[in-house]
């Protein structure tokens, strides 16, 4: 797109965008880092995952202002209205998807430490597609790309079925050996939180999306593992 | 030719079907290949383009590109104008206008017109109003004439603040109110459609709002034309915006549509104000 007459408007969406990747940037890596906290038992590491949130809601704050400016000062049309509302969202799903990270990072430090690693490792490998989701909504929302959008949000049917498996898992551990039912809850939380992570990645894709195209995105037409906690 | 009107016909109704104003939908004028020259000069190149009745039809582009010259021939203005021509047909009520038969000083009666700068005759605020009705015998009595300047003053918000100062000069007025005074004239002879060219570009946000309100009432009844630089009055104030460029129509949909989403690159570059 070429740029505004006035050049400030198209600094001020660029900043928007760029503060925007930022905190997707800082939560991506909360996601890892809280599901390798759980994974190696670092506590000091899960601390910091905690410490890292205040970041990420300043940075929403911060961007929530820019955005009520903007709307005040430039009154956004087309394409660039698009722009701002669907900053204004994927901003609040951001938000969230650092809550959950730092809701992980907080049961891993209350883990039992005699956890052991098959179980661990179970919150990790889940880790991984999920943050390979949040990686690739961000990329399509840098380069205002619909159809990579659209791949992400057709995508979280692996994530749900990922989250059934583990939830077998789990389930599994907790009958074999009832001294894993406290850790094992804790699991299954922190499992939950990473399917809730993947339905924020999905709303985002719809944002991008429709500010690429003006169209949205139909969650009926979205396909949908039943998840197995009802 | 045929299927082209039936379309648009389609789409109008479609466009107009989530408004409180029900039924009248179709359009209220059809303009078909229309060209304007002004001499050798060409300024309106082919257009065609269906307004709807009984809602606020918003034309906006850049400076220059035929707004006011495409407006000008809803009524016929541009006959006052030297070395302007004009062809295609524009079909109100199954007759086109620009027919020779056509008697222009009554299709302005039709057809009314509100411009940019407030331009009350210098006369009294009572016979700016009773002017057109007078002309065009539509008082029988005193009575009816007086009935007459105070609807129209009141369909136009002007009533109140004017209804004891009557025989005081149009001029005296502030613009916004002389802006409505206008409006209230242009109405006074019962139009069918009443156009608008920059009405508001003269005054300040409250009596912006004022016309705009105005307009929003007015629309239940009257088919609306505007011409506006304000992106944003075209957003709140129309139900169909045309965008022209060049002396063509470039693109013309739903205003939620074309401020949302439009199709076209030129729209998106002037509504979002990038360089074409
Ligand atoms: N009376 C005239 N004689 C000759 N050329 C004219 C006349 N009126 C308009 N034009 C030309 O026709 C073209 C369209 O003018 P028009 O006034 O319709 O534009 P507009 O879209 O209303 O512009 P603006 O937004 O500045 O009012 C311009 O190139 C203009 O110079
Ligand atoms: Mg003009």
């Amino acid at each position: 797109m070429s740029d505004h007459i006035v050049s400030a408007f198209t600094d001020e969406l660029d900043k928007l965008a760029a503060d925007i990747l930022r905190m997707g940037g800082i939560v991506e890596t909360m996601i890892l880092d809280a599901c390798s906290a759980v994974n190696k038992n670092d506590v000091e590491l899960a601390r910091e995952v905690v410490a890292r949130d205040p970041q990420v809601d300043k940075l929403e704050a911060d961007v929530e202002r820019q955005i009520v400016s903007l709307i005040a000062r430039r009154q956004p049309m087309a394409h660039d209205l698009r722009a701002v509302f669907s900053a204004l969202k994927v901003v609040g799903e951001l938000e969230r998807v650092g809550d959950l990270s730092k809701n992980i990072a907080k049961r891993a430090q209350r883990l039992d430490e005699n956890v052991g690693p098959s179980m661990r490792k179970g919150i990790y490998r889940m880790a991984s597609p999920v943050s390979r989701q949040l990686n690739m909504v961000l990329d399509a929302y840098a380069t205002g790309n619909a159809s990579a959008a659209k791949a992400v949000w057709e995508g979280d049917d692996d994530i749900d079925q990922h989250y059934n498996s583990l939830f077998r898992e789990m389930l599994t551990y907790m009958i074999e050996d009832p001294r894993t039912i406290g850790a094992g809850a804790h699991m299954l939380f922190m499992a939950k939180n990473l399917e809730r992570i993947g339905d924020h990645c999905t709303n985002i894709a719809e944002f991008v999306y429709f500010q690429a195209t003006g169209e949205y995105l139909l969650s009926t037409d979205r396909p949908k593992t039943p998840q197995i906690d009802g | 030719m045929e299927t082209t009107i039936t379309e648009s016909r389609e789409t109008l109704t479609a466009g107009t079907s989530m408004d409180e104003t029900q039924g009248l939908t179709y359009p209220r004028i059809e303009c078909k290949n229309i060209n304007v020259s002004y001499g050798d000069k060409q300024a309106i190149f082919d257009i065609s383009l269906p307004i709807p009745d009984r809602s606020v039809t918003a034309l906006i582009g850049p400076s220059g590109c035929g707004k006011s010259t495409f407006l000008r021939c809803l009524n016929r203005m541009n006959d006052t104008i030297e070395s302007c021509k004009v062809t295609g047909e524009i079909i109100m009520d199954g007759e086109n206008i620009n027919d020779p038969d056509i008697d222009p000083v009554l299709l302005r009666s039709r057809v009314g017109m509100v411009f940019q700068k407030p331009n009350p005759f210098p006369k009294s605020i009572f016979d700016n109003i009773a002017y057109g009705p007078r002309i065009h015998g539509l008082a029988e009595t005193r009575e009816d004439l007086d009935e007459m300047v105070e609807k129209s003053l009141r369909r136009a918000g002007l009533w109140e603040e004017v209804k004891d100062r009557l025989s005081s000069p149009g001029n005296s007025l502030s613009g916004g109110q002389q802006q409505r005074l206008c409006i209230a004239r242009a109405i006074a002879v019962r139009p069918e459609v009443i156009l608008m060219d920059e009405p508001c570009s003269a005054l300040d946000p409250v009596a912006t709002a004022r016309i705009e309100e105005l307009i929003d009432e007015l629309r239940k009844r009257y088919c609306i034309v505007i011409v506006t630089h304000s992106m944003q009055q075209a957003a709140r104030v129309s139900q169909r915006t045309a965008f022209f460029h060049l002396g063509e129509l470039v693109e013309m949909g739903e205003t939620d549509q074309i401020f949302t989403n439009p199709r076209e690159r030129r729209t998106e570059d002037y509504i979002t104000g990038r360089f074409g």
